[in-house]
């Protein structure tokens, strides 16, 4: 379902800045008219869509229009043109009225500088959103407490907001908006600020609640790591528009232009392809089946072992070649000459292959969650990932015999 | 100088027939205003009095030592104490009445503006000439209109030193409502405040540091006004100061110059900034 739809949505500072819509239409670009004007383009025809649930991550270099962006979701900016919608309503036509309602009941937010009120305590803090709303007294409290709590802050309920670490203090952005318990949250570089371990913390957090709350999270960010680590999809702006919008994997993969190319090629891919990505096609054999016949697909395809599954396709092992041929004399049945094997999962990151594959002669074997053989991985498919020069997969079903 | 080519604009006539043209319109609505004024300041005389000095000092003592401590709370004993030993205690109260009234009716009027100047630049334009002129203008030439419009006494004595001591608290509120940071604003938009919670909520407890320091302007500026203010009649320690200084008396001009030192430099340390008094921190 989509809960946040965005259709052409522009911003321009400066005085009279409907002049810029006519020379953003001419296709002049925020340069060229930063020049000719004293008008600067913020953001120029952003369309997208953020579905419910997801992390939808917008990504640019300082100066990209992210941040406006961003405000022009909740209209803390108002767009010069274009529409945006909430749950189906347009927030661009809205009264001030109607504007404070989606920003009670739909809308919160979370900021870089943490934004917290230093004349108020960490619960007084948390439960603002509430008390704007003139929500019952212990009933907000009461809410603001589970946010706190949520978030690891149980106990520092009286305490000030300066007497708080950075990384904390974070949590109470958070806490502070999760107690309004609006259906969306903008996040506005909200870790930035944090130094890397706490960062790589709060990352984690955010991924727990919101695999917990199932939130549609609107997320800034000018770390790309950051982006791809946590984003469903990502959105890439450049000079106020948005250059590319995928999922992590199209982006790295697929870059849509010279920019987006030259923005992920410090990526440390081996942290983002998993196995599923580039596994090929695995030749297996049903272990019902005859030691003869697994003689036969091994030579056919010619490797000197062969994946064994069950019938529902169920990773059992590995036979080897010559195994089989000392089964095919003897005649015992395949099932007993299968060796154990590790396999890895479809969503296992490349880094953590790099141990199993060095150790292993044979390819590794890739099962989804139920077990079942998806397909194999060989060394040479993880050296052509590394070099950035392989194709997405489709994934394809397991033939075996 | 008269000779030039210019012909002299005559400003002062203009100052003259409209404050001629005020009272001959407006008399009634400033006679209201200073029987107001006298009967303020004649309760709050009326309430020292009814105190009686040692309930008086012990009050102000308790005052200092809440807001700022042993010291504070030290000198004021011994100030007062001195005062009253000296024999200007009457006239103490009735200058304490004096600067206790102008100092509220300056909150009262000045505290709104500037939270007016905060949150609209325009008003803030308009004001920022207003207060300069409010400021550089000599203080006596506030007392010539004072007199015609609340005739002499108390009344023409506050009002002077209103206008005066007043400009503080308006530049001061507004700054301090400006100088919120901007992300705390919009933290408080994106959370759906009216403009009057975000302004209870936010601004106003964010800028009451710098509103009380231009309170605290505030009453230096109307305590330095109290001599002046005798000139029109005002009763209290600046009359004894005129009165030292019109007979050339160094004894009566010393000790009552310096109550009203006690009394500044006492009021002055009550109503300083304790900053981070909740935190614990200095």
């Amino acid at each position: 379902m989509k809960k946040l739809e965005v259709k052409q949505a522009t911003k321009i500072f400066g005085k009279s800045p409907k002049r810029g819509l006519e020379l953003l239409k001419k296709g002049l670009s925020k340069q060229t008219i930063k020049e000719k004007t004293d008008l600067n383009v913020g953001v120029a025809g952003a369309t997208f869509n953020v579905e419910s649930n997801e992390v939808f991550v917008i990504m640019g270099l300082s100066g990209s229009g992210k941040s406006t962006l961003v405000r022009l979701l909740n209209r803390l900016i108002n767009p010069t043109s274009g529409t945006i919608l909430i749950d189906g309503e347009d927030i661009t036509r809205m009264n001030p009225e109607q504007l404070r309602t989606v920003r009670r009941k739909k809308i919160s937010m979370v900021f870089q500088g943490f934004a917290l009120f230093p004349h108020r305590t960490i619960l007084e803090n948390t439960l603002f959103g509430l008390e704007i709303q003139g929500v019952d007294k212990k009933e907000r409290a009461d809410h603001a407490r589970q946010a706190l709590e949520r978030v690891g802050l149980k106990g520092y309920e009286d305490s000030y907001p300066d007497q708080l670490s950075g990384g904390m203090q974070q949590r109470v952005g958070l806490a502070r908006a999760l107690a309004s318990d609006t259906d969306i949250l903008l996040m506005d570089e909200a870790f930035s600020a944090l130094d890397p371990l706490i960062r790589k913390d709060m990352q984690d957090q955010l991924l727990d609640l919101q695999s917990e709350m199932q939130k549609t999270i609107v997320f800034i960010t000018h770390d790309l790591d950051e982006a791809l680590r946590i984003g469903d999809r990502i959105a890439l702006m450049k000079d106020g528009q948005i250059v590319q919008i995928g999922s992590p994997e199209e982006i790295l993969m697929n870059p849509a232009n010279e920019y987006v190319e030259h923005f992920v090629e410090d990526v440390d891919l081996s942290k983002v392809i998993t196995a599923g990505q580039i596994m090929a096609r695995a030749e297996a054999i049903n272990c019902d089946r005859g030691a003869r016949v697994a003689l036969q697909l091994m030579n056919d395809n010619g490797i000197s072992s062969i994946f064994a599954v069950d019938r529902s396709k169920k990773l059992l092992g590995v036979v080897d070649a010559d195994d089989a041929a000392a089964a095919f004399k003897a005649g015992t049945p395949l099932s007993e000459i299968i060796q154990q094997v590790n396999p890895v999962q479809v969503d296992t990151h490349l880094n953590d292959l790099f141990e199993d594959i060095s150790k292993s002669a044979l390819p590794l074997a890739v099962v989804d969650e139920q077990g079942r053989l998806r397909g194999i991985v060989k060394r040479a498919a993880i050296i052509n990932a590394l070099a950035g020069n392989t194709a997405l997969t489709e994934e394809e079903d397991v033939k075996s015999v | 100088m008269n000779e030039t080519f210019l012909p002299k604009i005559p400003i002062g006539h203009w100052a003259d027939l409209l404050i001629q043209f005020i009272t001959n319109h407006f008399e009634g609505f400033f006679g209201y205003i200073a029987s107001g004024i006298q009967s303020f300041v004649d309760s709050l005389v009326w309430l020292f009095a009814f105190m009686t000095p040692i309930v008086f000092i012990l009050l102000c003592v308790a005052i200092a030592f809440w807001r700022r401590g042993i010291g504070v709370a030290l000198f004021t004993l011994i100030g007062l104490v001195l005062i009253y030993d000296l024999g200007y205690w009457a006239h103490a109260m009735q200058t304490f009445a004096l600067v206790l009234t102008s100092v509220v009716l300056s909150i009262l009027i000045g505290f709104p503006l500037g939270i007016l100047a905060g949150i609209n630049k325009t008003f803030h334009r308009i004001m920022t000439p207003i207060l300069d002129f409010m400021q550089t203008m000599p203080s006596f030439v506030y007392l010539i209109p004072a007199i015609f419009l609340f005739g002499t006494g108390m009344p023409p004595g506050v009002v002077a030193t209103i206008v005066f001591a007043m400009p503080p608290t308006i530049r001061m509120t507004g700054l301090g409502i400006r100088q919120v940071p901007s992300d705390l604003i919009e933290a408080s938009d994106a959370f759906g405040t009216t403009t009057w919670q975000k302004l209870i909520k936010v601004q106003i407890p964010i800028a009451a540091p710098t509103v009380m320091a231009g309170i605290n302007q505030s009453i230096m500026l109307s305590l330095s006004m109290v001599v002046v203010a005798s000139l029109v009649g005002a009763p209290g320690l600046g009359a004894d100061v005129y009165l030292a200084v019109t007979s050339l008396r160094t004894d009566i001009g010393v000790e009552a110059g310096l109550a009203i030192v006690i009394i500044a430099i006492m009021l002055d340390r009550i109503s300083q900034n304790t900053r981070n008094k909740k935190t614990g921190e200095s």
